[in-house]
Parts: C-alpha cells; structure tokens; sequence
C-alpha cells in the first residue's frame, strides 16, 4: 500500500472536503463553496482570482475548461471558450496550484468533463492532482455506472469523486448515490444548466426543492451542498437550514468578468 | 484465398447492457438525463419490437415516406467504372434523405412515451426537416437546433423546416456546426427531461441512441439486401456509404454483417487534407474519448479539446462518430476510409451528368469511395448507399461546381 506522503494529519484529501464543510456548519452557517472557471478571465490573474475566493470560501471548485460543456449555461461557457482560446490547458492548471506556497487552507476540487481527464492519463491523473494540492474531482459528464476505473484511481491517493444528485432521480438511485458519496454530495437545485436562477416562478427556491434537499440530507452520510443557480443572500438563507453548504459558480464568474471585488461578492451571500 | 476481412462475420448482438460495442459506447451524461435515459430505454424495450409499433412504424414508412425506396442499376458509372453498379436510393424517401426513417420511428417512440415536445439537432438540415415533418404528422411540436454555420450554408432546408412549422434555433456558441447543436439540444433536454424528447439523427451519443438509431435505420439494408438479390441474383462484393455519424452507414452496413463474402466500406469527410481541422474523418484520423455521450474515436488536440472540423459536406462535418463504427473498424469487420471534398464534388458532378442523379455532398463520399474502389476490383458488383439528394446543397454548389462550370 502507499504511504501518504504528506506530512499533515492523516486525514485523506477527501475527508478534508467533508471536515471543511462541517466546520463551517459547527460556526452555524452552511459552507460557502465557490466556483471559478481556471484562467479566467486572464491566465495571468489566476492565482491572485483563486486566493480571493478561497480567502472567503470554505471549498474552492476549479473549472477545467471544456470546448463542449453541454451541462452549463453560457456563462460557463463563455468564461470556458475565453480559458480555452488563451491557451489554459489540465497540464498548466496543475503546474499553478503546484506553485502556491503556502497551500490555501480552503480544499480545491477540479470541475472537469470527462474527456481532458482521458486526455491527461487516469493512471497518471490522482498523483499529480495530489501534487497539485487537489482534493477532490467533480465530473459532470460521468454518472455513476461509468465512474468505477475513475473513482478507483483517485481513492488510490484518497481524493474524492463527488457525486452530483439532482430532482429528479428516482428515490431508489438517490439511495445508492448518497450512499456511495465521497467528500459532499452536490445536490443539483433543478433540472437544467449552471448559471440560471434556482427560484422558482414565485420568486423564491421552491418549497419542493427544500424538501428534496432534506430528502438528501437524511439520506447521506457526508455533507450536502447545493449548486446550480445560487445567486443571492436570500436563496443561501432559505437553503442554509435544509443542507450543509452552497456552491456559487456562475454568479462568481460573472463577479469575475466585470472585475468587481469578489471577496466581497461572496461575503454579501453569507 | 479470403482476406480476413471477409471471413470476419459478426456477432449482431451488440450492444451489451451497458451499451458497449466492445470498448466504444456507454453513457456519459449528466446525472439529470440518467433517468431519462433509463425511460427512453424502457420504452424501446417495451416498444420498439412490439408487432403494434412495427405495424405502425412500417405503414408510416411506406404511405408517407415512400418505402421500399429503389434499387437502381447504373449503367453509365458501371461503364465508366468498369464494374457492377447498384444505388439504393435514399434521395427518393420523403424529405430527401434517408434521415426520415429515424425522425418517423422516434417521433411514434416520442408519442408513445407521453413527451410533450419533440426536440432535434442538425447538421445539413436533413434530421431538422425529417423531424419536423415528422413531428408535423403526429401532430407535436418540435424546436431544432443547428449551427449558425450550417443556418447559412443549408439555407433551403431552414426554410423547409420553419414552413413545416418547427422552431429553428441558429446556435452560435462553439464550432457553430453539427456539435455546438447536439450540445445546445442536450441543454435544453436537461431543462426538461420529462417532458421532452430528445429525437437524436445520428447513431452517436449516449446508449440508448446508436442502438435505437442503428434499428430504425437497418431497414436501409434489410431492403438493398432483398433487392439486390432480387435484381441481381446475388449479394453485393461490397457495400458503401459515407460516415459523419455514422447512421445511413450502420443502416446499410448492419443487415450486411453476417454476411461474411460481403466488404463493408465506410467513406469519411477528408475535406482539404490529413490535418487536424482540415477534415472530419474522426475513424481515419481521430483518437480515443469522450464526446457527448459516448466513449468512440474524436477529433481532438492532445488535452482532450474537441476540435473544429472542416468539411464541404454539412452532414459529414462532425468531430466524432458513431461508436459501432469504431467498433466495426477495430474488430476489421468494416473499413473506412476518407474522400476529399474535391474527390466528392468529382463523383457528384459526374453521377448527375451519366445518370441524371443529384446526390447529396454527403452521399457523394460514398460515390467516390466506391469509384476507388472500383479501380482496384475491376468487375466488382458495387453497392451504393445513395443517402440523400443534393438540392440543399445549391448553395454550395454555386460556390463551387458551377463556378468552375461557368468559369
């Protein structure tokens, strides 16, 4: 068997994600995780975007840009193609986050496709992701029937495969997913892309999707997050009670864009 | 002696139940189209070869869409070609292309399984127009998307298509072709997996597609097979289609593949040349991945970034391919190799003027693939799947052909 080669506690990448999010919930607030797309909007900034965000948030999703992100909306999209058309490549995005000295204490997960992880080498990917600092891994193009040579690679370094659930599995698949869940479960607010609104026609997240996130919560065993649409304090207050953090991505990307100052962005959701 | 080629038959059971064709197929989606997915596939199984949709499916296919389409001798090409000729001629079917026979069957599917909306993508416009007619008929509403790109060059089918009473949607993210429009439909599909359908026109993406595709389109095959027999006496020494997807190609090829004595020959967009982006000939020159779906052969950079193709043919212009055709080169049982868009427009021009046939750019491929391959066999009884006609490609074809002509 390997030996963790790192020196810290001998708690995995994995089990980091989920004490970060519990953390948070003991200070009484859901934990705030926050989304960026890598090198954008210039490569040159990366690093200083990525210290913004993990200064305020309590987990750090990466995106790896895609050129077919058929589950976000188009402000992944575009902030994926701008990543892209300026040269942000799997390879470069690990050699930045292997150079930050000291490592953020907030854990980084990699948000990527399937296909550049293919591209990277499965076999070669959990040691370098760990080198890199990355905790975790969230795929959003592999369900779980798929994620067996992947979910065994990255457990091989202790990283986290997280698992996304959404309304409208079945109660018996939302079962075996929680059970199966590693670092968080991302609860998925609704059917349809990243970047649209999680309200409902009434102006506010649904009722019934508070029920579905408790549905959630009494069904896993490590923490639940909910993503997709999260744009404001007052989504993050009714969802706080029913689920132990939130992922904020493409409200942060847009902050990102216009250059505004994000930890403060994301300080007025808490 | 036999190559082994011919004395490869396959096994026609594949998929299996993960949908794999050996290595290539799968499921890799987003977890909100899981269950939908898993519906779609309930409902083939209850559905599809149930004696009611079969019956159903049949008599749409020859009251509406004109079936059995022809197998026609070409004399002209077999004269010039020093060999046996044979079209099956898709371009008659209803909408012009074979496509038709895969918007039918999975908007009765759609029907069945209680959708409310019929949604489709396209490439040259050929799947946009079969499926609104399609959606038309049984009276459901349908919203296609296609590439900006493809919006402009295929302006006559985006006409068809508003006039049959779809909603065309001209995206212009991404390549602005064929892929940015199976992204943008998966989009609006995981927005509302309930109630739509998603009426995939090609054998790619996630299972159960290029199964359910490869089934409704294989009575391409099952009539060439019967007619060949019929009017020839005999089986051809080799089929030819052209593959972007991949799906008049698997209908041809599929009721073939027992049929040891029989090549099977796939011809693939070469466009200007070997380089990445200068074609879209994802088998003769693609790698392993995953794109939209499926785990197959893709055109892509060494980091796993899908590539913008090229090709003078709308419908050929794809950055991957079904993945039974990856199966198929990989097991030998197929070959595939590429025409140029200038070898293509070639076989175009001289079947319109020696057989008075205007076959599609797309279908043309197959000509020229099948011309080569005449060289090298002479006196072979060729067979070839004429997919579609080419009136949509006027554009193009004042661009080029008849520049030249005027010239």
């Amino acid at each position: 068997m390997k030996q963790p080669r790192d020196s810290g506690p001998m708690t995995s990448p994995s089990e980091r994600i989920s004490a970060a999010i519990q953390a948070a919930v003991a200070k009484g607030r859901p934990a705030l995780v926050g989304y960026l797309t890598a090198g954008f909007p210039t490569r040159r900034h990366f690093k200083d975007s990525l210290a913004a965000v993990a200064a305020v948030c309590d987990v750090v999703e990466i995106g790896v840009p895609f050129s077919d992100p058929m589950a976000d909306g188009t402000t992944i999209q575009r902030a994926s193609f701008a990543a892209l058309a300026d040269g942000v490549t799997l390879p470069w995005i690990l050699d930045e986050l292997k150079s930050i000295e000291p490592r953020h204490s907030a854990p980084v997960l990699l948000m990527s496709y399937l296909n550049p992880l293919l591209a990277f080498g499965i076999i070669e990917l959990p040691r370098a992701a760990r080198d890199a600092g990355v905790a975790g891994f969230i795929v959003p193009d592999l369900p779980f029937e798929e994620s067996g040579d992947l979910h065994h690679a990255l457990a091989g370094e202790g990283l986290a495969l997280v698992q996304m659930v959404t309304p409208v599995t079945p109660p018996e698949r939302l079962s075996m997913l929680c059970r199966e869940a590693k670092g968080f479960v991302y609860a998925v607010t609704m059917t349809g892309t990243t970047g649209k609104s999680a309200d409902g026609k009434f102006g506010d997240v649904p009722a019934d999707v508070l029920e579905y996130m408790d549905r959630v919560k009494a069904l896993s065993r490590v923490p639940v997050c909910a993503g997709f649409g999260i744009r404001s304090a007052r989504q993050v207050a009714r969802l706080a009670p029913h689920v132990d953090g939130v992922v904020v991505g493409s409200a942060l990307v847009e902050a990102l864009e216009r250059g505004e100052d994000v930890g403060a962005f994301l300080k007025s959701l808490r | 002696m036999s190559s082994p080629r011919r004395a490869a038959a396959e096994p026609v059971t594949l998929p299996d139940g993960k949908g794999r064709f050996g290595a290539f197929g799968g499921r890799y989606v987003p977890e909100t189209l899981v269950p939908a997915l898993d519906r779609l596939q309930a409902g083939i199984e209850t559905h599809l070869h149930h004696p009611d949709f079969q019956a159903e499916f049949l008599h749409e296919l020859k009251t509406w869409v004109g079936r059995p389409t022809a197998l026609s001798h070409a004399p002209a090409l077999a004269k010039r070609w020093g060999a046996q000729v044979w079209l099956k001629r898709e371009d008659l079917a209803h909408t012009g292309a074979h496509k038709i026979n895969n918007a039918v069957g999975q908007t009765l599917l759609a029907k069945r399984l209680g959708a409310k909306r019929i949604i489709a993508e396209t490439g040259a416009g050929q799947h946009g127009v079969a499926s609104a007619a399609a959606a038309a008929r049984l009276g459901m509403p349908c919203t296609v998307y296609m590439g900006a790109v493809d919006v402009q060059r295929q302006a006559p089918n985006v006409d068809r298509m508003k006039l049959l009473g779809a909603t065309v949607v001209a995206v212009t993210g991404g390549d602005q072709t064929l892929r940015a429009a199976i992204d943008e439909a998966l989009r609006d599909w995981v927005s509302d997996p309930d109630g739509t359908y998603y009426s995939l026109g090609s054998a790619v993406g996630p299972h159960p597609y290029p199964y359910l595709v490869r089934e409704l389109q294989s009575v391409i095959g099952r009539e060439a097979r019967a007619q060949m027999l019929e009017a020839a006496g005999r089986l051809p020494d080799v089929a030819v289609a052209c593959v972007g997807g991949g799906s008049n190609a698997i209908g041809l090829f599929h009721p073939f593949l027992a049929d040891a004595g029989v090549q099977l020959l796939g011809v693939e967009a070469g466009g200007r040349g070997a380089g990445l982006g200068d074609n879209a000939a994802s088998l003769t020159y693609g790698t392993p991945g995953v794109l939209q779906g499926s785990y197959t052969l893709i055109l892509q950079d060494a980091f796993g970034q899908v590539r913008e193709t090229h090709s003078v043919s709308a419908g050929l212009d794809y950055s991957g391919v079904g993945p039974e055709h990856a199966y198929l080169m990989h097991s030998g049982r197929v070959s595939y190799e590429s025409a140029t868009d200038s070898e293509s427009l070639d076989a175009l021009a001289e079947c319109a003027k020696y057989e008075g046939i205007l076959p599609a750019i797309e279908s043309a491929h197959a000509f020229a693939g099948a011309r080569r391959f005449a060289e090298k066999n002479p006196g072979a009884h060729i067979l070839i799947g004429c997919s579609g006609r080419g009136d949509k490609d006027m554009p193009i074809l004042q661009n080029t052909l008849l520049k030249a002509l005027h010239r």
